[in-house]
């Protein structure tokens, strides 16, 4: 065929060859719905990393006075809002309402009092969630008889807020920073443990396989559960305590499937080339197995992410995951479940969060297996 | 019967791909007359298969076929699944190139066999049963009813090919289409499996649709052949035609693309570089966990001795052992008995000890797809045994002797920095020719290097071993079942069977004289020209 005759223009320049990744890569970028994933992936990140710094509310500041409102795009407080708040700050001054009135977004109520009226009486408004900027506009002469005048704070619960008044936007967008570190971090411990010892076990082979992966079947037949209580028994509930749990539990998946690749790997004729070529055991393992690995590697990794959120979810269901004020998806979701009856977006949004967030890690570790092994298909 | 039963009009096939749709079949024509055998020739890539895949409707998702395939009055092409389903495997059936994956290895050959029948004929069991064993008589399977209980795994490569040509006969098809049915078998099985085609033939009167690249089974085998290059049909001829008086230019380049000339023989006083005397490996199989341990003997005390600049062919059948020798002559394998290399005895050598010496001893792979690491590009492949020989270079100079390197096997040195998927098997041939010679080796065993290549690469690659091995001396041991590519690269050949040197000797006598009948059955299988079967008809 035209096999010598390569065109020989330039032959000092060498040109840049396509690389399997730089294929793959074009293979995943012509799939929709991964790449459609992939953007709502990096938009749930950027979201779940700034959002809490730019949400009026943080996540741990409660509303008294508006514990469980419903989702609402419009400001609160609403105007029935107004009068119930307002009878509850008078009520603590002592004090009756005689009449009130807003005007704008100020309010003016006019107290009376059998007693002289304290000035100092004006705190009680400031105190309310609902109110800001108190003032006294005039006094009777009598002093049992005074206007106030408020100002009334306008604010956005655009998912509502939980049972003790705390803003579920922030929160959920808190737990989700804590859902994908966590889920990050584990898939990762798990991917570096679970390459390098399934990677050295499959490599070796013989007697030194067989001990590695006995040892990965004892720790199989843990039960997964009873092993994080018993951490958590010992070192108390921790955030980096749960993520090495996760972690240490799931490299088990992973070295199992590095050492078959490993395996299938070393009877490869181009790793035979290289041992003809005198090339040392670490260098066949660094230059040929491990980028040869790899391809399996970042597929499973996506699919492990998800897993680790989930389990961690579980664990946070349970009660042995992350402690309050400190929140994750799972947690949230936790509590939804429990307001189901009374205010069901308690559940609804973090669920959304979560799911939608799975189902893009799923669809992008579909595209990649499809990207990476386009035989397969 | 008159007209032909199937015939193709301006069949086109596109794939689409990444880097824009690739035309594999530009308008074909093509006919087939009742029980007449056409044989497709054409190297890799010329479309020979595709046009077939496509007439059958069996080419891969992203793939697009255009035109008319007529068979019977219908248009292939057109029909729906369901339609198309009935007359594949029932009118029109197909073997391929692979015994070792057609068939399933969950089911016995029986059940495999029995299936299709039951649901294409609407037979009864016990029926098809004796029908399926019919059929494995007919294709002379010893024993069949034994053969019948069997897993393919229990098969040797030539009998799952017999069975796989019992499938596609089971429902008494019009046309079998036989895609490089004997490509993966051995010689000898090779002869015997045409045989039993065109006898078959000459029998049930299908016709024969044969692909294939080899012109020695075209010229035994078939009537019409249709030369294929580029996705078109360069020449249409029948058979003697097409060898006594080719019309195109490519046609008479395949036709010459048979490995000539040969190697003169070193001279008598040339020191023995490499020595093997009485090398004896040994594989144990089973012996795991409460199983009997057995020793199977791979290479049974075997002697060999290569002088400088001599080539030695070794050839023989699959499983005789030719490849573990070379191996085991370069301590990649343990075995025993004493192997010298130069002066020093090297058998006791560890990894270690020997890892310096592998500067000088190299091996070169038949299959260049699976001996180039995907994820290396071809600059670090071929710069990699420098790493390790000559740690002290510097990038710019290891990328200069690449660059050199390249230049040797005449490759464009520009190419570099490209990997190995996109090089076609000879140039990946080439550059593993390159990765054993930038190391400057004096004796290189090459390891079936040209088995999976087209004929005329194949040539191609044995004049650059030639023109290598005299410009630095090079000694060889050649390795190949191909006893025309081992005519012309070897000066001493050495005939292997089950493990032992069943004959040896000067190139020309074993070619000329073989006195052994084993070496007469291997050659009388690879250059016979006689024209099987049909011979009456």
């Amino acid at each position: 065929m035209t096999d010598a005759a390569l065109d020989t223009v330039g032959a000092a320049e060498p040109r840049q060859g396509r690389s399997l990744w730089d294929d793959a890569w074009a293979r995943l970028r012509a799939n929709k719905a991964a790449m459609a994933s992939l953007f709502f992936l990096a938009a749930m990140a950027i979201a779940c990393i700034a959002g809490p710094w730019l949400v009026p509310h943080t996540y741990t500041t409660i509303y008294g006075d508006y514990v469980r409102t419903p989702p609402s795009l419009s400001a609160y407080p609403k105007a029935d809002m107004v009068e119930t708040a307002l009878a509850e700050a008078v009520k603590r001054m002592r004090v009756d309402i005689k009449e009130w009135r807003q005007d704008g977004d100020r309010v003016f109520v006019t107290v009376e009092s059998g007693r002289e009226v304290d000035e100092r009486n004006v705190r009680y408004l400031d105190r309310s969630d609902t109110f800001g900027d108190a003032k006294v506009e005039s006094k009777s002469d009598d002093g049992r008889t005074m206007v106030l005048s408020a100002s009334i704070k306008q604010q956005y619960f655009l998912l509502g807020t939980d049972n003790v008044g705390r803003d579920l936007l922030s929160r959920t967008l808190m737990a989700g920073r804590i859902s994908l570190a966590i889920g990050l971090l584990a898939g990762v411990t798990a991917v570096v443990i679970g390459v390098i010892y399934g990677a050295t076990a499959g490599f070796i082979g013989g007697r030194t396989d067989e001990v590695m992966m006995r040892i990965v079947d004892v720790l199989y037949s843990l039960p997964f559960i009873f092993f994080v209580i018993m951490l958590v028994v010992f070192f108390g509930r921790n955030f980096v305590l749960m993520f090495l749990a996760v972690g240490a539990v799931l490299w088990l998946d992973m070295a199992r499937i590095v050492r078959g690749q490993a395996l299938s790997i070393r009877r490869q004729e181009y790793i035979q080339a290289a041992e003809a070529l005198g090339v040392t055991r670490s260098g066949i393992l660094i230059r040929h197995v491990v980028p040869n690995l790899l391809g399996p590697v970042v597929i499973y990794m996506t699919l492990l992410v998800p897993q680790v959120i989930i389990l961690e979810s579980f664990l946070s269901f349970l009660g042995l995951g992350v402690q309050e004020p400190m929140t994750s998806w799972g947690v949230l979701i936790s509590a939804g479940a429990k307001n189901i009856g009374s205010a069901n977006w308690l559940l609804l949004f973090p669920a959304i969060f979560l799911v939608s967030t799975l189902l893009a890690l799923n669809f992008v570790g579909d595209g990649l297996r499809d990207a990476l092994d386009p035989r397969d298909r | 019967m008159a007209g032909p039963i199937l015939s193709i009009e301006d069949l086109r096939v596109s794939f689409r791909t990444l880097d824009g749709t690739v035309e594999a079949v530009r308008g074909v024509d093509l006919h087939l007359d009742a029980g007449e055998t056409v044989a497709i020739v054409g190297e890799s890539g010329s479309g020979k298969s595709q046009t077939m895949m496509a007439a059958m409707q069996l080419l891969a998702s992203n793939g697009v076929a255009t035109g008319h395939v007529d068979y019977r009055g219908r248009n292939l092409l057109a029909l729906d699944k369901q339609a198309m389903n009935e007359v594949r495997g029932r009118k029109i059936s197909m073997i391929f190139q692979e015994p070792m994956t057609s068939l399933d290895p969950l089911y016995t050959i029986g059940n495999q066999l029995i299936e299709p029948i039951r649901r294409h004929q609407k037979l009864p069991h016990a029926q098809a049963r004796a029908e399926a064993l019919r059929l494995l008589t007919l294709v002379q399977i010893p024993d069949p009813a034994r053969r019948m209980r069997s897993y393919p795994y229990e098969l040797s490569g030539g009998q799952r090919q017999r069975v796989m040509i019992a499938m596609a006969l089971a429902n008494k098809p019009d046309i079998l289409i036989a895609d490089e049915p004997t490509t993966a078998l051995d010689v000898t099985i090779q002869a015997q499996i045409l045989a039993l085609l065109a006898e078959l033939q000459a029998r049930l009167g299908m016709a024969i649709v044969f692909i294939t690249h080899d012109l020695n089974i075209v010229r035994r085998l078939a009537d019409r052949v249709y030369v294929m290059r580029h996705g078109e049909v360069v020449e249409t001829a029948t058979t003697e035609e097409m060898f006594t008086a080719p019309r195109h230019d490519y046609t008479r380049m395949l036709l010459a693309a048979e490995p000539e000339g040969h190697k003169p023989a070193p001279a008598d006083d040339a020191p023995i570089l490499l020595e093997g005397r009485d090398v004896t490996v040994s594989f144990e199989i089973g012996g795991g966990f409460l199983a009997r341990k057995m020793e199977l003997r791979a290479v049974d005390g075997v002697s060999l001795a290569l002088r400088r600049g001599q080539t030695i062919g070794v050839v023989g059948e699959s499983g005789s052992g030719k490849s573990t020798l070379g191996r085991a002559l370069l301590r990649l394998l343990p075995s025993k008995g004493k192997v010298e290399f130069g002066s020093q005895d090297i058998s006791g050598l560890d990894t270690a000890a020997m890892r310096p010496l592998r500067k000088r001893l190299q091996l070169v792979f038949q299959d260049p797809f699976g001996s180039l690491s995907p994820r290396m590009t071809v600059g670090q492949i071929i710069s990699e045994g420098l790493r390790v020989h000559e740690p002290s270079l510097s990038h710019r100079e290891r990328d200069r002797l690449a660059v050199e390197a390249l230049g040797e096997v005449q490759l464009d040195p520009s190419t570099r920095n490209r990997y190995p998927h996109e090089f076609s098997g000879g140039q990946r041939q080439r550059i593993a020719i390159a990765r054993a010679m930038i190391l400057k080796p004096s004796v290189v065993v090459l390891d079936e290097p040209t088995s999976a290549l087209d004929r005329s690469v194949q040539k191609q690659i044995v004049d650059l071993l030639r023109d290598l091995q005299e410009k630095h001396g090079l000694s060889y041991l050649f390795i190949s079942h191909d006893l025309a590519v081992v005519r012309a690269m070897a000066d001493y050949v050495v005939v292997m069977k089950s493990g032992k040197i069943v004959e040896e000797g000067e190139t020309g006598r074993i070619f000329d004289r073989p006195a052994q009948d084993y070496t007469r059955a291997l050659m009388a299988a690879a250059v016979d020209r006689e024209r099987f079967g049909k011979a009456g008809s």
